[in-house]
């Protein structure tokens, strides 16, 4: 470090370009050496794409239900035939009513559904563990909607979904994980290492060269960029091929909104390193302040329309919810740019307005 | 003497804690803020189901189905667009989430009709058609009956056991406290031993005759004691803002969270001891902490995942502790029937005890 | 020299990181008593050396014995019988000099009544009393050096280790500190020295002066200045490093 400083004073008169170049050489290779944290960077996003497309998700399916009947009918048979097939069911057979209890307590079953005999008609009780609301929802929608068909004589009613055929809940978690992994590559990567360098004194040591604050912050800023860039394109090529979202229509304008983006969370970056002093508070501030929003506010997991109105509006000033908001559009509805130019235009206001001021802070303090 | 050591090295890490700017403040201000804000905003309630209703048939019937749809507690008619391709631009537009189609002369034919949903998001769209199908449903049984035709079966009666009002937030509340426990007892010990490294301390502490397992106590002992302090402060916020008591011990409750301390500041500690550097503690940290969080089945119910990940999901302790948390605090569980639970949380504990121990090295290479 | 007047003795020891030799077969011994320097330009492997020998770090090959015991192999043991003040500051900056002294103290072993009574000695011997109570954060290096001394020592240990103790602070109170080490050598305590400062190899019994990894010449600093016909340590130290490949 010494050297490098020394080798910046004796030289000058070299041009701007060349000291940004050297700055960012220095960070990549700062980066680069740190393996442990290079595939930890890497590995999260591509964990997280697998697990949302193929281990977890919202809807909710292997609903384990139990049936009891009084007596065994055609009716009868009929709906637990009809429940042994259904994807949406684990059927775990008959049980007597005085099971259904204990075995709901034990977190053995889901749902029972009773079914009795009286005269022509079969009334048909559900009791459902309530504990998640959703899942019991859910799971009482779909009883009802294997059992009536069986019992009566309506129209049919064709249902379909558009946009998301298959009702992917991982088409709606990718922007969602994007959002996430640039702030945390971003912000807090980016935010850490340049209080890191405040600790250690070496920050002390650029600003009194004859380096442009601005060069110094474009040095640190542009290699955080280049690795986000790099997992764009691997989250990208990971979402077309691996979980098959279209893109085809819309990539340019994914790219571009996602590189705003990304320009975006490294301001925030900059903003934490310059209200901390410690690698510790670094991290807790942009964990809290940022990442978990991120997560909780965003739309990413709890839809936004739900919330309540305070915290509708609380979750304008949080970058995230307009980027994954934009996604959402572009990815999966395929609906053109102009669509979005809202949601571009308040994450181009809040680049703006933060790199300006970072810059006249940094600028002031040489 | 070794007790009396670990005595003197807790006072000197309560005096620590006690002494950050940050990390006391965290202990209490992030369990009530969680508390307080996320179940406002985290619920897979689907309420304002927004639904475009293009009536083609203009009859008694369709005015009837419209009425009654937006009748219904969670729907809500928006639009009644002339024609369908009006109806999709409005779903494109984000205004409309389900859109349902009347054919022309469908009360005299009672053919078929069609629902189509916004698969953006798939939980809202699932739940939204499920909901719009069930009231339609209903109102055309309601008209059969009228004209005296095929008395069907109406819908099930449902018990919601455990949760009775369906009130999300007795879901959220024991969740929230598993997610503040891998949070704050992951990341604070792992932070505490990495800036121990990073300041030079450690080394002082390496060079005296401190066995390596009492110094490792001492970095895990002020974590149980701080995931006590969590989940009081989080049954205190249940109990006072929501309501929500927990129906069975609490001495199930603290065990289990000792337990779940254990893993996590064991795991924070094995981590750190492997990591040069803060970023690199956290960055893997992070990689854990939010594995467990999508697949310890807080946030999605572990009963839709397919086969493998359930199984994998054996590998997750916060899978235990959030289904002891759940069980105790709704179904009013005891030990009896969360043996299993208990029995694998505790395996965890000491294998990452054990792991933080043996991974913490007094003396470098060999 | 026999055996019970040796505190300190090592045979070839080496230490390699990879393909690096950072200690390069050094053999040298010290006996009880003495103010042994190790002096040598910065990455001439000081550090490394003293960290095998305090039992931070394991040697490669060699052996070795400090207060009787084997460097490989009891390294626990020797712990009780050192002092170790590292480069960097190492005591806790959130504690108080009281708080930083009583923990210390209370990992060694020492009875409540002996804490109490080395404590005040210690305090008065730094001219620290009014200070017990503030955070060491908050105290200037002059005076975190002599506390990190301090607590290195409170126990009195047979062999005290002391890694550039003096890096960063002005010349007067580098003397302090020297007299703080001839005081306690004076107590019969070893005292094992790294240091860059030329001058302060004045001050030791004897000095090895280590160059790329080896013992490029160990003696006292009056035979040394003689055998290399030089006036002054600097002059030694130019002559014995002038092949010096390693530098920072």
């Amino acid at each position: 470090m010494r050297c490098f400083a020394s080798w910046l004073r004796t030289h000058n008169a070299l041009n701007n370009m060349n000291i940004i170049g050297s700055l960012i050489k220095k960070e990549a290779i700062h980066i680069v050496r740190d393996r442990r944290t290079m595939i930890v960077t890497l590995f999260i996003p591509l964990v997280l794409l697998l697990l949302f497309g193929f281990a977890i998700s919202t809807e909710v399916n292997n609903v384990r239900v139990v049936v009891v009947t009084d007596r065994h009918t055609d009716t009868s048979r009929a709906v637990s035939q009809a429940l042994a097939v259904n994807s949406y069911f684990s059927f775990m057979g008959m049980a007597p009513e005085a099971m259904v209890e204990p075995l709901l307590k034990e977190g053995k079953i889901d749902a029972a559904l009773i079914l009795r005999h009286d005269g022509a008609s079969m009334p048909h009780q559900v009791i459902v563990d309530a504990s998640n609301p959703s899942v019991a929802q859910a799971a009482v929608a779909y009883i009802n909607s294997v059992v009536s068909p069986q019992v009566s004589t309506a129209p049919a009613i064709i249902t379909r979904t558009l946009y998301n055929p298959q009702m992917k809940s991982s088409y709606n978690f990718v922007p969602g994980i994007m959002g996430m992994i640039f702030i945390l590559i971003c912000a807090i990567m980016t935010s850490v290492s340049i209080v890191r360098e405040k600790e250690t004194g070496t920050m002390d040591l650029l600003l009194v060269s004859p380096v442009r604050p601005g060069a110094v912050i474009v040095g640190k800023l542009v290699p955080y960029f280049l690795l986000s860039c790099v997992i764009l394109a691997v989250m990208l090529t990971m979402a077309y091929t691996v979980l098959g979202i279209p893109l085809s229509g819309s990539v340019v304008s994914v790219v571009g909104v996602s590189l705003l983006y990304i320009v975006l969370s490294l301001s925030i970056g900059l903003m934490v390193s310059a209200m901390v002093d410690t690698q510790v508070s670094a991290l807790i501030i942009s964990a809290m302040l940022f990442l978990v929003p991120v997560i909780m506010l965003s739309g990413m997991i709890f839809p936004v329309d739900n919330m309540p109105v305070a915290l509708q509006g609380v979750s304008c000033i949080i970058p995230a919810r307009w980027y994954i908001s934009a996604m959402r559009k572009l990815m999966i509805q395929q609906i053109p740019v102009t669509e979005v130019a809202t949601e571009v235009g308040v994450m181009v206001l809040m680049t703006v307005v933060l790199l300006g001021v970072q810059l006249r802070k940094f600028s002031s303090k040489k | 003497m070794q007790l009396r050591t670990l005595g003197a090295l807790l006072r000197k890490e309560l005096v620590m804690i006690l002494h950050n700017p940050l990390i006391p403040r965290m202990i209490v201000a992030l369990p009530v803020m969680a508390l307080l804000v996320v179940p406002l905003v985290a619920t897979f309630d689907v309420k304002n189901v927004e639904v475009a209703v293009v009536d083609d048939d203009h009859s008694q019937l369709s005015r009837r189905i419209v009425a009654d749809l937006d009748a219904s507690p969670e729907l809500v008619v928006t639009a009644l667009p002339p024609t369908h391709a009006e109806a999709i631009q409005l779903v494109e537009q984000g205004r409309a989430d389900v859109v349902l189609s009347i054919p022309l002369h469908f009360e005299r034919n009672l053919s078929e009709i069609d629902v189509e949903a916004n698969g953006v998001n798939a939980t809202k769209g699932m739940l939204g058609m499920q909901y719009v199908v069930s009231s339609v449903g209903s109102t055309l049984r309601n008209v059969a009956r009228e004209q005296g035709r095929d008395v069907a079966a109406d819908d099930a009666s449902v018990i919601y056991r455990f949760n009775p009002t369906l009130n999300f937030r007795h879901y959220m509340v024991p969740a929230l406290m598993v997610f503040l426990v891998i949070m704050i007892c992951g990341f604070l010990p792992a932070l505490n031993l990495v800036s121990e490294k990073e300041t030079g301390t450690i080394e002082a502490m390496n060079v005296t005759p401190v066995s390596r397992t009492v110094f490792v106590l001492s970095k895990l002992i002020p974590f149980w004691v701080t995931g006590l302090i969590v989940v009081t402060v989080g049954i205190i916020i249940g109990s006072t803002v929501y309501g929500v008591v927990p129906a069975g011990s609490l001495g199930g409750i603290y065990l289990a969270t000792v337990l779940l301390s254990l893993v996590m500041s064991g795991l924070g500690v094995t981590i750190a001891n492997k990591s040069a550097t803060m970023l690199q503690t956290i960055f893997v940290m992070f990689a854990f902490i939010i594995i467990f969080q999508l697949m310890g089945g807080l946030l999605t119910p572990i009963g839709s995942m397919p086969e493998w990940a359930q199984c994998l999901t054996y590998a997750i302790p916060p899978r235990f502790f959030n289904e002891i948390m759940r069980a105790i605090y709704l179904k009013g569980a005891g030990f009896g029937e969360l043996r299993s639970q208990f029995l694998w949380l505790t395996v965890y504990a000491i294998l990452a005890v054990t792991c933080a121990a043996v991974t913490y090295k007094k003396r470098s290479g060999g | 020299m026999n055996g019970n007047d040796t505190a300190i003795s090592v045979n070839e020891l080496t230490k390699k990181f990879g393909e690096f030799t950072a200690v390069d077969h050094i053999t040298f011994s010290v006996r009880k008593g003495e103010i042994f320097g190790f002096l040598g330009a910065n990455g001439a492997g000081k550090t490394t050396a003293m960290r095998m020998l305090c039992g931070l770090s394991y040697p490669t090959s060699g052996s070795g014995t400090v207060a009787g015991f084997d460097i490989a192999s009891q390294g626990e043991q020797i712990k009780r019988r050192i002092g170790y003040m590292s480069q960097k500051f190492s005591l806790y900056g959130d504690l108080t000099v009281e708080q930083n002294l009583r923990l210390f103290s209370t990992i060694y072993g020492l009875s409540d009544a002996e804490i109490k009574s080395r404590m005040a000695a210690v305090m008065e011997e730094l001219d620290m009393s009014g200070m017990a109570r503030s955070r060491v954060k908050s105290l200037p290096v002059g005076w975190r050096q002599k506390l990190a001394f301090a607590a290195a020592t409170i126990h009195n240990p047979d062999i005290v280790f002391l890694d550039e103790p003096t890096g960063g602070v002005d010349p007067v109170t580098r003397r302090r500190f020297w007299e703080l080490i001839y005081r306690a050598s004076s107590r019969g305590m070893t005292v094992f020295v790294t240091t860059h400062y030329l001058d302060e190899a004045e001050y030791c019994n004897r000095i090895s002066i280590m160059v790329d990894g080896r013992i490029a010449a160990l003696d006292s600093p009056a035979a040394l200045k003689q055998k290399f016909h030089a006036e002054t340590m600097d002059a030694v130290f130019r002559i014995v490093a002038q092949d010096a490949q390693r530098s920072e």
